[in-house]
């Protein structure tokens, strides 16, 4: 057995010792936080689309409510409105909406029964506003109040601002469970090389007595859970890319949740995850054991 | 101030002066020790457990700094040296740690070859050294056996291939000889008589005057603390007598029974 060994073709061997049992865990845990970073982004990111064309839509169209006067009847107002507004600069269509489609707007919340058909339900006109320069709400009153009609011009404005506003909330909620993901695997990797320099204090005593300088040693921890925070980042990005994909390929080609679109692109994200996973980890493992190290003679 | 050294010594590698350790709030473990080892010298740190020989020997390896006085390794004040320096400080010190401190997941080759690697030699450069040292040190044929495997004379010898494989400066052993058998200890101190004939400045700390009588080498003695000298008496406090002996290259710690190693001796194992 002896014979075996020849010093010529002797290769270096780690210096720190591997930890199965702690290094899984380890790896577990990361590529669960790493998993919830990625869908947390995919889905961010979907849900900004689907803000996005919601605000287009919206941004795109008003809705006129036709309020008839004198003897004159609703169909006879809505017509003249509709006219009146498609001459309008910025208008690209404008139509009188059925009032069979008006009365199917209310029936989820007043139900199929009949009773939309004994209320006076007004008369709407959809307008299509041109998309390089859309005309305003005041531009469409006036339009309207010069051609007599009585009209309320409803520009989206309130929900525009509502939908923005949740974009917004989706997109802040997003990078702030991001951040607070990456920050979890920072103090998990803080934790894991606390206890590693811990665990392997003897190892790390011995190469400081012997001369090892304080950055050889921090290498050594930092190149080690870099390189478990990676693999992690590869599963659990890959887990979240999964994922989406599962939920995209399900339903079509608005996803399985209509309301989150997601698009092929998404899957992207979580590509840089091992690096990002990587890179947190390095910095984590180099701080913390920096820190213990000094605290060396 | 001490002066110890043997005939021809005139670089100093370590100097104490008016040194105390304490650890925390407890009482001094180490008061007032002042003295110097010369380059090249041979001496022994003799004294009772407890007396403070691992204590002294941490402060000279930098594994504890000194909670008063002053300590030069090398010419260089510790106390003003920067951090990044002490790593190299280090490298030039060859430590036996009392419990050895193998690394138990590298083999023999492996743990002998961490000086090396942490200084940044390439593998190149010291495989065949290696090679050459464990074949001296009769690890020859467990070149890649796991230190568990290893019998407590090897695991000695191991140790003490690891701390001289850089060719340190100076060679600190702390009971080197402690767990081994009595044929043992006289091979192990054989090697570091070799070693100290290579111009390596060796200090061992050792309770075994025995071993200490039998190397004819220089001893110093600690005592709760204290330098003193071999018969009890504190060192400080009759300067004019012992120190004196001592400085002019006569020492007066000196246990004169020969060394005697048989022409058998030899460094390489019969087996564990």
């Amino acid at each position: 057995m002896s014979m075996a060994f020849n010093p010529a073709r002797w290769k270096p061997a780690a210096l720190l010792p591997h930890e199965q049992a702690h290094d899984g865990a380890l790896v577990f845990v990361v590529a669960v936080l790493c998993f919830l970073a990625c869908a947390t982004a995919i889905f961010a990111i979907s849900a900004d689309r689907a803000a996005q064309g919601w605000a287009n839509q919206l941004q795109g169209s008003a809705t006129v409510i036709i309020r008839t006067k004198g003897s004159e009847s609703p169909d006879m107002a809505a017509s003249r409105a509709a006219e009146a507004l498609a001459g309008t600069p910025g208008v690209a269509q404008a139509l009188v909406l059925e009032r069979a489609k008006a009365e199917a707007l209310l029936e989820p919340w007043l139900g199929n029964d009949g009773i939309v058909q004994d209320l006076p339900v007004p008369r709407l006109v959809t307008v299509e506003l041109a998309p390089s320069a859309p005309a305003s709400a005041a531009t469409l009153d006036r339009a309207l109040k010069a051609a007599g009609v009585d009209a309320t011009v409803d520009d989206h404005s309130l929900w525009m601002k509502d939908i923005i506003h949740a974009g917004q909330i989706a997109r802040i909620a997003a990078v702030s469970l991001f951040a607070l993901m990456a920050l979890a695997a920072a103090a998990v990797i803080a934790f894991a090389t606390r206890a590693g320099l811990s665990a392997r204090h003897d190892v790390v005593e011995i190469m400081h007595l012997t001369g090892a300088t304080d950055g050889f040693i921090a290498n050594l921890f930092q190149t080690r859970f870099a390189a478990m925070a990676a693999l992690a980042g590869l599963l659990g990005g890959g887990a979240a890319a999964l994922l989406a994909a599962g939920i995209r390929l399900l339903g079509g080609g608005y996803g399985l949740i209509p309301v989150l679109p997601i698009d092929w692109l998404d899957l992207l994200v979580a590509l840089p995850s091992p690096l990002i996973a990587g890179l947190v980890a390095a910095i984590a493992a180099r701080v913390t054991a920096l820190g213990l190290i000094r605290a060396m003679p | 101030m001490i002066e110890l050294a043997n005939r021809d010594q005139t670089d100093t590698i370590v100097r104490f002066d008016g040194v105390g350790l304490r650890y925390g709030r407890s009482p001094e473990t180490l008061q007032d020790l002042s003295f110097e080892l010369k380059a090249g010298s041979f001496h022994f740190l003799t004294g009772p457990s407890g007396a403070g020989k691992s204590s002294l020997l941490k402060l000279i390896y930098l594994a504890h700094r000194p909670s008063r006085g002053r300590i030069e390794l090398f010419g260089q004040d510790i106390g003003r040296a920067k951090r990044k320096d002490l790593p190299f400080l280090r490298r030039r010190i060859g430590v036996v740690f009392q419990e050895m401190h193998l690394l138990e997941h590298l083999t023999v080759f492996d743990n002998v070859a961490l000086p090396m690697r942490l200084a940044g030699q390439k593998p190149a450069t010291y495989r065949s050294d290696i090679a050459e040292l464990l074949q001296w040190v009769g690890l020859g044929h467990k070149m890649h056996a796991m230190p568990e495997t290893l019998s407590g004379g090897e695991r000695q010898r191991l140790a003490i291939a690891r701390a001289v494989v850089a060719r340190p400066d100076i060679i600190l052993a702390d009971e080197p000889t402690g767990n081994l058998d009595h044929e043992m200890g006289q091979r192990i101190l054989k090697l570091f008589t070799e070693l100290n004939r290579l111009g390596t400045t060796v200090l061992i700390a050792s309770h075994d005057l025995d071993l200490v009588a039998r190397s004819g080498m220089p001893a110093f003695n600690i005592e709760s603390g204290r330098l003193t000298s071999p018969y009890g008496d504190a060192i400080e406090d009759d300067p004019a007598d012992d120190l004196g002996r001592v400085a002019s290259g006569e020492p007066e710690f000196i246990y004169r029974r020969p060394l005697t190693l048989s022409q058998e001796d030899s460094l390489e194992d019969n087996g564990p």
